[in-house]
């Protein structure tokens, strides 16, 4: 018999019992939508995570100065300023592997319009800031190195920050606004960013340069950074070895001894975005070895229904042996009928899986991510699925003896 | 009468039931030529349907040598067993043993679908088989369309389709009436004139005396084996058949 001619046998069989062969292959059609729809979840949540710190920049790292200790209570990193501005020199001129460094200033103040006024985070910062956080100027120019030199009393405001004072798509640059009685020049507006990982909104924050930040937020020069370094590294790859080469910078500088503790910390961020990538990866295998579970219980479904299926059937396997079906004839017969129905099965189940991860994106506004490979493989599984449940009750039933199978009532 | 089509030589079968042996069949030997038609009569328990099945390929003997057209059959495969019932044997079973659900043209089509036969001519085979048994007309309907006179036809085209040497007839009369019956034996009858051997299992002496051999069995052994002119089986006229 050709291939083509056990297939139209199966599909005849199985249509014959229609409502019983939907039933069957109703496991399997919730294993592989379940498995379908778990994998687009889970890179949905990969790719919102992804999304989330490439907004936040690429291969950075984040030196924060150290700690205080005072009648044995520690402060927090950043609490004691051990950082400064000739070591933010020597990380530009002699680690390796940082292509930026810029000194991020941070102080909470009201930004004060003509008529409307908004407390936000003021930032100082250096031109370099915004090439590592991949953060271009919608509207104006941006803070340059002659404004770093100067000390200029200009300010870029976040998208946030313009809906705010001047009213959503405003254009406010050339304006001015106060800061701590201190009035600022908008030179642009920042694009839009979008929030942080955490939920913090990027775009509610306005920047100036860090010169000015010293001068009229802080107020004085200071040997020490009251506040962090942002840097970035060559590439993704060199994000560890400028870690380290800035380390030793800091700890030659500092003059600290061999096996005491750093006056500093220094955070890698693309380790923090990989860790969370992480626990969305085992969240969706997870999530997809319990659906993968689901599917072998609709194999098994399927087994049980085939043996019945073969039993009841008994005498027409005995009819079709003696008239010259051989063992291997009966066997993929039944076979064939198994694989059809995980494989309805696995067709049905990728239509309803897209459909719910479609129906799950949408619901929580994420991007839709089919994965090609994953439906494949489920298809594949199910098929295989087919093939190993099924081989059990077509063997019983090629191994029939025909005159036993032709009594059969 | 022709070269010698079967050939048992000392055959029997043993079963175990339990702890006892139960020999359906004690060394049989007999020999059919081609072209003969033999009824095989007994008692229930006498082994005619033990020998049946050993003759039909259904079956292996215990021990003894068995030839089918000039090869040793007893010690073949299921596969090639498989493969003789296809080529070489037709068979007719009393309760007629159709695949229901299934036009009368599809299951006659059967064998030939085991045989590797293309669907075209399948199809032309099996129309051709279902004329020659009078149910052109018939071809779609489903078994349980047709009395059981047509489905016992229908049994016959479909073992003769795969044009046999032999066909096995399994009490073919026994589910159905008198006139029906006669009906059917002509059909064989017809067969035989075309060169197909019959071997006829039956335990009415009335369907037997349409055979040319009746060979009687008892407890296992072969009781006798006689040869007979047989009984011209006249159908009633066409039509006379009540259609469900």
């Amino acid at each position: 018999m050709s291939p083509l001619q056990v297939l139209r046998v199966a599909v005849r069989a199985l249509l014959r019992n229609k409502m019983r062969s939907f039933l069957t292959t109703l496991g399997v059609i919730i294993g592989v939508s379940a498995v379908i729809a778990m994998v687009a979840i889970g890179e949905g949540a990969k790719a919102r995570v992804e999304e989330a710190f490439a907004s936040m920049g690429s291969n950075l790292l984040v030196v924060l100065s150290g700690t205080t200790s005072a009648s044995g209570a520690h402060g927090g990193f950043g609490s004691m300023p051990t950082l400064t501005w000739d070591d933010l020199k020597a990380i530009r001129s002699e680690a390796s592997a940082v292509r930026y460094a810029s000194p991020q200033l941070r102080s909470n103040q009201q930004v004060i319009s003509e008529d409307q006024n908004w407390a936000t985070s003021i930032n100082g910062v250096s031109p370099e800031y915004f090439l590592m956080r991949t953060w271009p100027t919608a509207m104006g120019s941006p803070i340059s190195q002659s404004d770093i030199e100067t000390g200029s009393k200009v300010v870029l405001l976040g998208q946030t920050v313009v809906d705010k004072l001047f009213g959503s798509n405003a254009d406010p640059t050339g304006q001015s606004v106060r800061i701590q009685k201190t009035p600022f020049q908008i030179i642009g507006v920042l694009g839009r960013k979008g929030q942080s990982a955490t939920g913090q909104d990027y775009d509610d924050a306005v920047f100036i340069p860090y010169t000015t930040f010293q001068a009229k937020i802080q107020g004085g020069l200071q040997k020490f950074i009251a506040g962090a370094l942002m840097i970035s590294a060559v590439s993704s790859e060199a994000t560890t070895r400028a870690q380290n080469q800035i380390a030793t910078l800091l700890r030659d500088r500092h003059h600290i001894p061999i096996g005491a503790e750093d006056d500093f910390s220094i955070r890698n961020l693309t380790e923090m975005a990989s860790a969370q990538q992480e626990g969305v990866k085992t969240l969706t295998t997870l999530l997809a070895s319990i659906a993968a579970v689901s599917l072998i219980v609709g194999g098994i479904g399927i087994m049980n229904i085939m043996l019945v299926s073969v039993t009841e059937r008994t005498r027409e396997i005995g009819i079709r042996m003696a008239v010259g079906a051989r063992p291997r004839d009966v066997l993929s017969q039944f076979l064939v009928e198994a694989l059809a129905l995980s494989i309805a099965g696995g067709i049905i189940g990728i239509l309803l899986g897209l459909l719910a991860a479609n129906r799950l994106a949408a619901n929580f506004g994420w991007p839709i991510l089919i994965r090609i490979d994953v439906i494949l493989i489920a298809v594949g599984f199910s098929g295989l699925v087919g093939v190993v449940f099924g081989l059990y009750p077509a063997q019983k039933a090629s191994r029939l003896d025909p005159i036993e199978a032709l009594r059969y009532e | 009468m022709g070269k010698p089509l079967i050939e048992a030589s000392k055959v029997s079968k043993v079963y175990r039931m339990g702890d006892v042996d139960v020999h359906a069949l004690r060394d049989v030997s007999l020999t059919i030529n081609e072209g003969e038609s033999v009824a095989v009569m007994g008692p229930s328990g006498s082994g005619k349907s033990t020998l049946m099945n050993i003759l039909g390929c259904l079956d292996r003997p215990s021990s003894g040598g068995y030839w089918l057209v000039g090869d040793e059959v007893s010690q073949l495969d299921r596969n090639a067993l498989a493969r003789l019932r296809n080529r070489t044997l037709g068979f007719v079973f009393q309760s007629f043993n159709l695949l229901s659900r299934t036009t009368a043209l599809e299951n006659v089509e059967l064998p030939l679908l085991y045989a590797g036969v293309s669907a075209r001519e399948r199809h032309a085979r099996a129309h051709e088989a279902l004329e020659h048994v009078g149910l052109g007309e018939r071809m779609h309907h489903h078994p349980n369309q047709m009395s059981g006179g047509q489905q016992q036809r229908v049994a016959v085209a479909r073992a003769l389709v795969t044009r046999p040497r032999l066909i096995v007839a399994d009490e073919p009369t026994g589910n159905l009436d008198s006139r029906t019956s006669v009906e059917i034996m002509a059909l064989f009858q017809e067969l035989g004139r075309s060169g197909i051997t019959l071997l006829l299992v039956t335990h009415e002496a009335d369907i037997a005396r349409y055979a040319s051999r009746v060979v009687v069995m008892h407890d296992g052994r072969v009781q006798s084996d006689e040869r007979q002119t047989p009984l011209r089986a006249e159908p009633s006229p066409a039509g006379a058949e009540v259609s469900p």
